[in-house]
């Protein structure tokens, strides 16, 4: 894994994610679409009736979050990643149609690790407690579909070195049990 | 009798709303520093050091330190001597939240119904558990409580044979099953005792103690630290990224229960643990 931090632009191509391996600090710069649990239904419900998806996955970031309202002068209000694992059953979705990343917190599913390493996607973690310094990161956010939403509305981010960390890569590495299992003792053991 | 004005208690939670949500409690800040002290994982130590910087720039900015400013959650001890002018103590309340999540620009999270999911819209309403105490007193305490913690805490009613060695099972189970989701270092509240719902509001009022601070009680206060020992050896780590550093501080509180049962309850508040108070 690699400490020093690898820059990425997204939109990404399969062939940008191969070399991630999970434990890599990453910095991404470009698109990022802002989507969680209502946003995941309403798309999953569009796939379902053949309707127009709010954007085109192939080669996207989704991040997971619902930012607080922003306050004058800022693009964005403060946004942490929330918990990926809700949005479990909808993900395989989004990665079949060519999404290449998704940014939260917290663990996934086997479905869905299979999908990523099925179609070439990887899973980026990020800090929620950082939400006001991931906002600062943000320099452009735009509300493009599901404004009725609210702070669940899809939102385009424009970021720029948005600090990640390559939880699960798409050779089956996770780094929520790598790194339990490295740090791991028994009680008394220094 | 003290007559004490409703908006005055508007006021007060207005500006508990946005004092949690943008200052972490210095007992927090302190705990942080020291498990960044402990921490040994390069990963763990950066994610702690981002955890005060971000706290940092919250405060000076007065922007919520997480985009989940929660359900606005409130512990009113309020004294039998005190009269309410001008309007209800609940809606007062309410209307405070409404005010605060406004003018602090704060996230509205709460929807009307578990089924049909339509949001409030300003965040009410609020979650208050009353105490009455002898006096003329009014003291709020606020925790600003985020779901993603709150979805991995638990409840089990045990048995009085299973005791005290299950009960500290239960609460490391709980931790080790929420692994990174509920965003460690954490907070953890643990109520033991009274029926079913007592064990899980004490566990959620455990939370509002300062940070670290033992139970008086010795014998809880001893089984504070071994559960803190072994939270800290399960491994997962600041963001669950793996480390020393699980938990900051496990806090106890109990209470008297039926002769057949042991109701134990874990709480769980993420690093992003968000309480003040105010009297009145």
């Amino acid at each position: 894994m690699s400490r020093e931090p690898i820059y990425l632009e997204v939109p990404l191509s399969k062939g940008g994610v191969e070399p991630l391996r999970t434990g890599d600090v990453v910095r991404l710069s470009g698109l990022l679409y802002a989507a969680r649990d209502a946003t995941h239904a309403r798309i999953a419900e569009a796939i379902d009736k053949g309707e127009p998806l709010p954007f085109d996955p192939e080669g996207q970031v989704v991040y997971f979050t619902g930012p607080a309202p922003a306050r004058p002068g800022h693009a964005l209000g403060p946004a942490g990643p929330t918990t990926a694992s809700r949005m479990d059953s909808y993900s395989p979705l989004l990665i079949e149609r060519g999404l290449r990343g998704m940014v939260g917190k917290g663990l996934r599913s086997q479905e869905v690790r299979d999908a990523m390493r099925q179609h070439g996607c990887v899973y980026f973690g990020a800090v929620e407690g950082t939400a006001a310094l991931l906002a600062r990161r943000v320099k452009e956010a735009e509300i493009v579909a599901y404004e009725d939403l609210g702070a669940e509305a899809v939102r385009r981010l424009l970021v720029e070195e948005f600090p990640v960390v390559v939880i699960n890569d798409m050779y089956g590495g996770d780094l929520y049990l790598e790194g339990r299992e490295r740090w791991r003792r028994k009680v008394g053991e220094v | 009798m003290r007559e004490v004005r409703v908006e005055d208690v508007t006021q007060a939670v207005s500006d508990l709303c946005i004092e949690a949500n943008t200052r972490l409690p210095a007992g927090h800040l302190r705990a942080l520093r020291e498990g960044l002290e402990r921490e040994e994982s390069p990963l763990g130590r950066e994610v702690i050091e981002r955890l005060l910087e971000n706290a940092e720039v919250a405060e000076r900015e007065c922007i919520a330190f997480c985009q989940d400013t929660g359900y606005a959650v409130f512990f009113a001890e309020v004294g039998t001597e005190v009269r309410f002018v001008g309007g209800e103590l609940a809606e007062a309340i309410d209307e405070g939240v409404r005010r605060g999540y406004d003018e602090g620009y704060l996230r509205k999270s709460i929807v009307r119904s578990p089924i049909e999911r339509t949001n409030t819209g300003d965040n009410t309403p609020a979650i208050v558990y009353y105490d009455l105490v002898p006096g003329d007193g009014l003291k709020l305490t606020m925790l600003v409580k985020g779901a993603g913690c709150d979805n991995m805490s638990a409840l089990r009613m045990l048995t009085p044979a299973e005791g005290l060695t299950e009960m500290k099972r239960f609460v490391v189970e709980t931790i080790e099953r929420a692994g990174p989701n509920a965003s460690p270092p954490l907070t953890v509240g643990v109520g033991i005792g009274g029926p079913f719902e007592k064990a899980a509001q004490l566990a959620k009022k455990a939370l509002t103690r300062p940070s670290g601070e033992p139970n008086p009680d010795p014998e809880l206060a001893r089984i504070e630290e071994e559960l803190l020992e072994e939270i800290n050896a399960t491994g997962i780590g600041p963001a669950g990224y793996g480390g020393r550093v699980t938990a900051l501080a496990v806090h106890v509180e109990s209470f008297p229960t039926h002769i057949a049962a042991f109701p134990v309850a874990v709480n769980l508040d993420c690093h992003s643990h968000r309480t003040a108070s105010a009297e009145l």
